[in-house]
């Protein structure tokens, strides 16, 4: 039989905001467990939430993003339930009515065309705290600095239909959460998380199979694994007359399997109920606007430009706007040459980000600035130097030895494009090697080579290739 | 010199003359606890060394000229509200050992105004009671009937000012706790609109009912600490941003003209005959210096005490969640694990009544239930609100009794529930609409206070002060003192 994988997710966005969702205290990574824990987050008797107006900007920064309706008037509610890294036994977040409904994105299919995932929600939500286990002998420790840190979780329609498609969907998310400056998007940090849903059906069939949610992906590589690994391991059961069971499961990327964590009749009666501690947030029409016009370019409408406007190859362009840093990079490397915008993408896309991967910097820190790589090209475009000579130009600016005008000067690579010059050279290799030039007048043209490689190691590689070769050509027909 | 027996206002002036010091007026009533305190079991802690530096402090604020409104006036908290370094218990074993490290809202202002505190008041088990039976501390007597309740559940508070322990007491009420024991013990209680004063630092029983306010043997007294504790604060969201107007100042308004409701249902059967004619004596009282009384019809207000019984309970349920034996209050020893934990702690730490109230609110907000249980009683809640709203459109202020019988003995209602529930037949409705309510002594039936309850509209605790205030002009029920305690 012939199956159909269909896929929901769920992504927790951690909203960089200073200061925590419904108190004062600070959301900064790695500080000594409970530090960063005040009276509120620690749910003391008697104390209250106060909401952190800039969460609210931001979740409708995001609604925005992804074509959503941003609700006027939304709600926070309890999620009752008690562990011990959850102080006050209920979690505040958005249950009937979250800020942000029916929003929508685009991915490339397997064929490469657009496809649409729909997202049913964006809610707002405070993060738990977590407990410790390691190191602590028989007993267990509880951290709450994390407790209170803003949360946005985004709810995807059950769209997607593979692993890869989710990959994409998630890559997308990350893209635009940072292009909105609301998340880091820091997935070693938990910053940006997922759980997806999961179940198969036949091929053809309407209604959905029934599905199992993995917990707290935290890279993509464990989303596609976790969600490939699920998929087969369903797809057997079913074959096996086996049923699949509605249920939670974890991922162990150790063993690169998923395990089952608690089924559907031990889980929670959360008894949600809107906070009577909070009102409805309530924001006006024009407040909506306000945000949309202060919104940035996103990825989508970067890379339509990029193409109509740079001429650039889809893919190429799709690289470059898929962080803002590398796009505002392209765009001031671009506007300082008058190199081909291709030219120019061709370099970020290739020397720029191998160097930088091989150092591990990111590009906002890039030893060799936007103005500078456009003064390295502009150098190619005006035939001072050759493309090859450029990257050994390029490597010494990355290795801190000035400008490209500076590294050409003090290595003396300037290009030879003197016609006189060059036939100086041409006429004494001729000379050097009368047995080539017979040869080539016998009609061996592919000798073409060997005589362009001699003026070319004579003139260490500065003569004009072209420049070369016509003139090579015409002394030896001569 | 009996300071014990005068009012704030008095006391005010007895301390700028100089008649007296603070550090004199607070040892004298010190004292005074310390004799009577026994038999009544009204304070749960008395912070005598700490009063007595504030009053300190006060005196010399005053000779410095600094003197603040309450500048060395003695005070009680009900023991609902954090006090910093202090035990904050909530009348439950739960927080027997619990020292909170900061002060509720109110609690800072009444300091900062320089209010002396003499100590912590005792009260039902997280406010959960109409007679203070379900304190773990033991339940308070009433100072005119050392066998009956004082009422709850600010029955502490309410007991120490009749009894002369205070001039004030700081109290919450949710369904009644303020007005019901200022009823049963012939003193002034007031709940302001809901929002009116900060929630921040008071032990939350029902969020969307709880209000803090004061128990006073004067209206003009609780004018005096109300408009110190009442504005905006912005460490509670739900504290509302309306200027608080100079209640001492409205005082003297007449109350000419003021047209005073009279629900039907609230002299409908269930209330004792000499309760009633105490009330409409009063109401009479009240015509008679230039107001007048019209009736008004609340058709839903009958459903307030089981409306209020979904309500309150499903938000307790919530909000009594963090008390899990992890990280404050009772830790149930020895624990299996993390379940084992929960369910001892939990167990051992709350009394019936609270499990009570915990099961039934967990019960309606359940999924299934939700919608027949929650959702109803919000809706009916709205229906009673808009029954206020209509109300006054026609009148400025409602006027009824506060409770359908004086305070009753100590024992007689404790098993059955829905009968001492019952006992706040009157004062719910109030909670449910957020309106601003005050209970003020109108006379006896057998030697017990009667109250009569007064309700303004919104923000409009003025009126209330107001007409309170002329009553109290024209009559001394809030004079007389229980006998023990003169």
């Amino acid at each position: 039989m012939s199956w159909e994988v269909v896929i929901g997710l769920e992504i927790h966005t951690q909203l960089a905001t200073k200061s925590k969702i419904f108190s004062a205290a600070s959301t900064a990574y790695g500080a000594e467990p409970n530090t960063q824990a005040c009276l509120v987050d620690l749910g003391y008797p008697g104390v209250l939430p106060v909401l952190n107006k800039e969460v609210v900007h931001m979740a409708a920064m995001f609604g925005l993003s992804v074509n959503a309706t941003v609700a006027q008037r939304s709600v926070f509610a309890r999620k009752n339930y008690f562990y011990p890294d959850l102080p006050k036994g209920y979690q505040i977040s958005q249950f009937e009515l979250p800020i942000v409904e029916h929003g929508e994105l685009f991915i490339a299919d397997a064929e490469g065309n657009d496809k649409r995932i729909g997202i049913t929600r964006a809610h707002l939500e405070e993060d738990a705290g977590k407990s410790i286990h390691e190191g602590l002998d028989k007993s267990s420790g509880i951290d709450l600095n994390r407790a209170g840190t803003p949360l946005l979780e985004i709810v995807s329609e059950p769209d997607i239909r593979s692993a890869k498609e989710a990959v994409a969907y998630m890559r997308k998310i990350h893209t635009i959460v940072r292009y909105l400056g609301i998340s880091d998007g820091n997935m070693q940090e938990g910053s940006f998380r997922c759980d997806a849903n999961v179940s198969v059906r036949p091929k053809g069939q309407e209604e959905f199979g029934t599905r199992a949610e993995i917990k707290n992906l935290n890279s993509f590589r464990f989303v596609e694994k976790a969600i490939n690994f699920e998929v087969e391991r369903q797809i057997e059961l079913i074959e096996d007359g086996g049923e699949v069971v509605q249920e939670t499961r974890l991922y162990d990327s150790d063993k690169d399997e998923t395990r089952s964590m608690r089924s559907k009749e031990e889980a929670n009666d959360y008894r949600y109920f809107p906070d009577p501690d909070l009102l409805p947030v309530e924001i006006t029409a024009e407040y909506i606007e306000s945000v949309r016009a202060e919104l940035p370019e996103l990825p989508d409408a970067k890379q339509q430009r990029f193409v109509a406007e740079y001429e650039l190859r889809k893919d190429d362009a799709a690289i470059l706007t898929s962080s803002r840093p590398a796009a505002d990079y392209f765009e001031a490397a671009a506007a300082a040459t008058d190199a081909k915008a291709q030219l120019v993408a061709n370099w970020v896309v290739g020397d720029l980000s191998g160097a930088l991967n091989r150092d591990g910097l990111n590009i906002a820190d890039s030893k060799i600035s936007a103005v500078d790589l456009a003064g390295l090209l502009t150098r190619i475009q005006d035939n001072t130097i050759s493309g090859k000579i450029a990257k050994q130009v390029f490597e010494a600016m990355w290795d801190g030895e000035g400008s490209a005008d500076d590294v050409i000067e003090a290595r003396g690579l300037k290009q030879i494009t003197d016609t006189s010059a060059i036939e100086e050279v041409v006429d004494r290799v001729i000379e050097a090697n009368p047995g080539q030039v017979a040869e080539y007048k016998a009609g061996k043209d592919k000798l073409i080579g060997f005589f362009v490689g001699k003026v070319m190691q004579e003139t260490r590689g500065k003569a004009n290739p072209g420049q070369v070769n016509q003139i090579l050509k015409a002394k030896l027909s001569g | 010199m009996d300071l014990h027996t005068k009012t704030m206002t008095e006391l005010s002036a007895g301390l700028e003359r100089g008649d007296y010091t603070s550090v004199e007026l607070t040892q004298s009533l010190l004292d005074r606890i310390a004799a009577h305190n026994d038999t009544l079991n009204a304070l749960l802690t008395v912070t005598g060394e700490q009063a007595i530096a504030a009053a300190a402090r006060a005196d010399a604020d005053r000779a410095a000229g600094k003197a603040g409104a309450l500048n060395g006036l003695p005070i009680i908290h009900k023991d609902i509200f954090c006090t910093r370094d202090v035990r904050t218990t909530c009348g439950s074993k739960m927080l027997d050992n619990f020292i909170s490290p900061y002060d509720a809202t109110i609690v800072e202002r009444l300091a900062d105004a320089g209010a002396v505190v003499l100590g912590k008041a005792n009260m039902d088990e997280f406010a959960m009671g109409s007679s203070n039976e379900t304190s773990y501390f033991g339940p308070v007597n009433n100072p005119w009937d050392l066998e009956r309740t004082p009422g709850g559940s600010s029955g502490g508070s309410a007991a120490a000012v009749a009894a002369r322990f205070a001039p004030g007491a700081t109290a919450t009420d949710t369904g009644g706790s303020i007005r019901q024991p200022a009823a049963l013990t012939g003193t002034v209680g007031i709940k302001p609109t809901y929002g009116r004063v900060s929630r921040y630092g008071m032990i939350a029983f029902a969020s969307s009912l709880d209000q803090a306010g004061v128990i006073t043997r004067s209206a003009e007294d609780a004018a005096r600490l109300l408009g110190v504790m009442a504005g905006f604060d912005e460490r509670d969201s739900t504290c509302i941003d309306e200027p608080v107007p100079d209640y001492v100042a409205a005082l003297g308004d007449s109350v000419k003209g003021l047209k005073i409701g009279i629900v039907r249902q609230h002299f409908d059967e269930g209330l004792d005959a000499d309760c009633g004619a105490r009330v409409k004596d009063a109401i009479a009282v009240i015509e008679s210096l230039g107001a007048t009384a019209v009736e008004v019809d609340m058709p839903n207000i009958d459903y307030s005490v089981p409306t209020y019984y979904v309500v309150a309970p499903a938000e307790c349920s919530s909000n009594l969640s963090r008390f899990d034996g992890v990280r404050f209050g009772h830790r149930a020893e020895n624990a299996e694990d993390l379940f084992d934990l929960y369910c001892r702690s939990r167990g051992e730490g709350f009394g019936d009544e609270v499990k009570r109230r915990i099961m039934t609110g967990t019960y309606v907000l359940s999924a299934g239930y939700y919608d027949a249980y929650y959702l109803k009683a919000q809706q009916v809640r709205h229906l009673i609100a808009d029954d206020f709203k209509k109300a006054f459109e026609k009148v400025d202020l409602i006027a009824g009794p506060t409770t359908p019988t004086p305070a009753f003995k100590l024992g007689d209602k404790v098993d059955d529930p829905i009968t001492m529930y019952l006992n706040d037949i009157y004062t719910i409705g109030a909670n449910l609409g957020g309106f601003p309510a005050m209970s003020v002594p109108c006379g006896f039936v057998n030697d017990l206070p009667v109250g009569l309850q007064l309700v303004g509209h919104h923000f409009d605790e003025s009126a209330l002060l107001r007409c309170a205030h002329a009553y109290q002009q024209a009559t001394d029920w809030h004079i007389a003192c229980p006998e023990d305690f003169a």
